[in-house]
């Protein structure tokens, strides 16, 4: 049984990984948790970014949610951010195109042209 | 929104915009009562009382990118078709408090939903913010911590995407342990 400092050391260390490994990502992948997000199916889009990043063993992407963006049209909203802080927006983000982006932007680097917003 | 665990998404969602380090998600569903109560804590920068009163209003928002903020207004919508309401305590500086409550029974209320994506979600996706989650039935009760990932996370040496899956399983299974039949 750990003590709750155990765990605190144990939370500092795997953050300071991660954060490490936020300085060193390769891509930073958000997801826009606003209201009209979330109504919108953001919740389905970020379970299958986060299953997707295990199922492939991708450690040098960093993954977070935001708030909302302001295009509550645009909803599901997923925002890339690639090695020279460049932001690709994607807008209506179903889960299947989120898996998408997960394969074709973030691990071959190829922009799904078709979907993104402007 | 189709499940209350959709709302608490949003409500947390704002905790986390208003620079929360902590979070405590506190539901209590007593049959007894016919009550179901959900809770919302943070540490975060806290409203003035002028602020809370107008923060139901969905005119009323700090964002910059739109005029409406919806996430508190649908909640309270949410309590109040189901003979519950919507409190907001909050102190600038101290933190926020949003207790929800709803009539178990009633059959305008929107049924909890899937508590772990919710979670587990939130705890990935702001690895800074530390949340405790509690949920009390008439039939148990579950506590569980952020520290439960990175400790996982810690212990096989393996990345924090992989405890993902586990942790929802692991919630899911408790959830169903300490539920009620009719809920
Ligand atoms: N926990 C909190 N701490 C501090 N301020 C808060 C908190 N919750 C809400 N607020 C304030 O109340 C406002 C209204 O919140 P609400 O969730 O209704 O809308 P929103 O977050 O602005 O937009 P939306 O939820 O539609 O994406 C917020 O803009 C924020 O200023
Ligand atoms: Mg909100």
């Amino acid at each position: 049984m750990k003590t709750l400092a155990d765990l605190r050391a144990i939370k500092e260390k795997a953050k300071m990984e991660m954060a490490t490994r936020e300085q060193s990502a390769k891509y930073r992948i958000s997801v826009a948790m606003g209201t009209c997000g979330i109504a919108a199916g953001a919740r389905n889009v970020m379970s299958a970014i986060l299953d997707e990043m295990s199922k492939r063993n991708i450690q040098d992407v960093h993954v977070t949610q935001t708030g909302c963006l302001g295009y509550c049209d645009q909803e599901p909203m997923v925002q890339v951010t690639g090695p020279h802080n460049n932001t690709i927006t994607y807008g209506k983000v179903s889960p299947e195109l989120a898996r998408k982006i997960i394969a074709e932007h973030v691990q071959r680097d190829k922009v799904l042209a078709d979907h993104v917003f402007k | 929104m189709r499940e209350l665990s959709l709302n608490i998404l949003d409500i947390v969602t704002n905790s986390i915009e208003a620079e929360a380090t902590r979070v405590i998600i506190a539901i209590e569903e007593r049959q007894s009562q016919n009550l179901l109560r959900i809770r919302i804590k943070d540490n975060g920068r806290g409203m003035d009382e002028e602020f809370v009163s107008k923060a139901l209003d969905p005119f009323m928002t700090t964002r910059t990118t739109r005029s409406v903020g919806m996430g508190l207004s649908l909640f309270r919508q949410s309590a109040e078709q189901s003979g519950g309401d919507l409190d907001i305590q909050s102190q600038p500086g101290v933190g926020s408090l949003v207790t929800a409550t709803f009539e178990l029974d009633n059959i305008n209320r929107p049924p909890l939903g899937n508590m772990a994506e919710s979670l587990v979600n939130l705890i990935v996706g702001s690895i800074d913010v530390h949340f405790c989650y509690l949920h009390k039935t008439d039939f148990g009760h579950l506590c569980f911590d952020s520290y439960w990932l990175f400790a996982r996370m810690a212990e096989s040496e393996s990345d924090i995407y992989d405890q993902v899956a586990p942790a929802k399983r692991l919630l899911r299974e408790k959830l169903k342990e300490i539920k009620s039949k009719s809920f």
